[in-house]
């Protein structure tokens, strides 16, 4: 294990943060807006949002980065602000962390699809490349949200260029067990090619709440030998007055967690719908 | 027949070059192409579609199915236009104003190309006034909105409301899709239908042309 995780690591296990983007909604993100770019636009909110969760008491904070790649970032005609953005959101998060959380820089997946051939291996990988390397003054590196395996590990091999450590997670939501990535693969089948890679955490995100990430948890611990990241949406969403609601209190959302220090979890946060009161609820329910 | 046999079995497993190649010989031996669509190419379809829904067949495999679908219908469409044969229906589809996600609208998009509908796929951050003009100008009886965000979702009740205020609602069907989108959102907006899979669509699609 690399010398930040054994770190972090050593008092057991480790409380990240919660959601980003709704937080940076309730602070005037527009919808269609991209978050990222407020990394150079409103540095100040964004700062709002990562000091937020450093007060609640995540020890890992990420960055507001996860679409901070060429690809992505063409779509909203900042393809040529790639560096700037990266770098500006890892200054962001470390300003807010000082020495009381480690940032790890987010990054997303590019949201095109390989295999429908609209984007090409050699693409993705020199994005990705791109992207990590101007986050290289992050403590780690954490693609997630991924749905497609290969697409992942071409990730987890871009980012692992940087020599920083890095987290692979990725999306499980499909199939009649809510098991399965979108594209079918098994949480043995994502441990299995994700280390092989070269990831250093293997890891569950969006997607799920958390009650039905435990045995998705439990079998990627089952998997690996490398530690296990794992973060939960608060529940499913769902519509009332023309808004979307997450239902999962933080209390629920921290009694449930139990279950996944059980399975012998790592590092737990919380990903769509989470707020830093599900961290200060984390924090009451596992560690306490 | 054996060899129409390894035409379905050819969606069903996605091979489009033999898919290809299965429904030249089939032409050239004079074999009634209607008759190629609705004795092994849909049915083939179909249990691609069952499969899906039996989670025995995942995105990649719906994907690879519908390819060689498609690339089987390139030849046989043009023979069913000259016979003066309609497709199965006229989609315009898009990912809504203010959204930029496309995995969702493209998986439906390639189902439904599979499944004979003619689509006219109009991208991302679509316009209501861009939906409205591929009904007008090119004859879309179908629209087919996605949107991955919470926040861009009300697009799509904008883009109903536009659809009406244009006076051509009568002229569509409406469907929805997309992860936060619910039947409750569609029923609320004026949809007239919603599915939550590319697979699911298909069938809505179907459903709504027939209706």
């Amino acid at each position: 294990m690399t010398s930040v995780l054994a770190q972090l690591l050593g008092p057991g296990l480790v409380i990240t943060d919660g959601a980003w983007g709704t937080q940076l909604q309730a602070l005037g993100l527009l919808p269609g807006e991209c978050p990222d770019g407020w990394n150079l636009t409103h540095p100040d909110r964004v700062r709002q949002v990562a000091q937020s969760y450093v007060d609640a008491g995540s020890r890992v904070i990420l960055t507001n980065t996860f679409r901070s790649n060429r690809i992505t970032l063409a779509g909203h005609g900042l393809a040529d602000r790639v560096e700037e953005i990266n770098r500006a959101g890892v200054t962001i998060s470390r300003s807010a962390a000082g020495a009381r959380a480690r940032v790890f820089a987010s990054i997303g997946p590019t949201g095109k699809m390989l295999m429908m051939g609209e984007v090409t291996e050699e693409e993705v990988f020199a994005a990705f490349a791109e992207q990590a390397a101007a986050l290289q003054a992050a403590d780690a590196l954490v693609l997630e949200t991924f749905t497609d395996l290969e697409e992942a590990r071409i990730a987890v091999r871009a980012a692992k260029t940087t020599g920083l450590p890095v987290i692979a997670s990725m999306v499980f939501d499909s199939g009649k067990d809510k098991d399965r990535t979108m594209m079918g693969s098994t949480p043995e089948q994502v441990a299995g090619v994700l280390a092989e890679a070269g990831a250093d955490v293997i890891g569950a995100n969006c997607g799920l709440g958390m009650e039905d990430y435990i045995p998705v948890a439990k079998r990627l611990r089952a998997a690996t030998s490398l530690p296990v990241w794992i973060k939960p949406n608060a529940g499913l969403p769902e519509l009332a007055d023309g808004h979307i609601v997450y239902r999962t209190t933080p209390a629920e959302f921290a009694r449930l967690a139990g279950g996944l220090k059980d399975a012998g979890v790592s590092f737990v946060g919380g990903c769509c719908g989470t707020t830093p009161e599900f961290v200060q609820a984390l924090h009451a329910a596992l560690l306490a | 027949m054996e060899d129409l046999k390894k035409l379905y079995d050819a969606i069903l497993t996605g091979n489009f070059k033999i898919a290809r190649e299965t429904t030249q010989q089939a032409l050239a031996a004079g074999i009634d192409p209607q008759a190629l669509v609705q004795q092994q190419m849909i049915p083939a379809m179909d249990e691609v579609g069952r499969r899906y829904e039996a989670n025995e067949y995942f995105v990649p495999e719906l994907l690879i199915s519908a390819r060689a679908m498609k690339a089987s219908l390139e030849l046989i469409r043009p023979l069913l236009a000259a016979k003066g044969a309609e497709p199965a229906g006229r989609v315009a589809i898009g990912t809504v104003k203010g959204d930029l996600h496309d995995i969702g609208k493209n998986l439906v998009a390639a189902m439904l190309e599979g499944a004979g509908f003619e689509v006219i796929d109009l991208g991302v951050d679509v316009s209501p006034e861009k939906f409205i003009t591929a009904v007008n100008e090119r004859h879309a009886t179908l629209v087919a909105m996605s949107a991955l965000l919470t926040t861009t979702m009300n697009s799509m009740k904008t883009t109903v409301e536009a659809i009406k205020a244009a006076g051509v609602r009568q002229k569509v069907k409406i469907m929805i899709g997309g992860a936060p989108v619910t039947q409750k959102y569609a029923d609320e907006i004026g949809a007239d239908g919603y599915s939550n899979n590319a697979n699911a669509a298909v069938a809505l699609a179907r459903k709504l042309v027939a209706a």
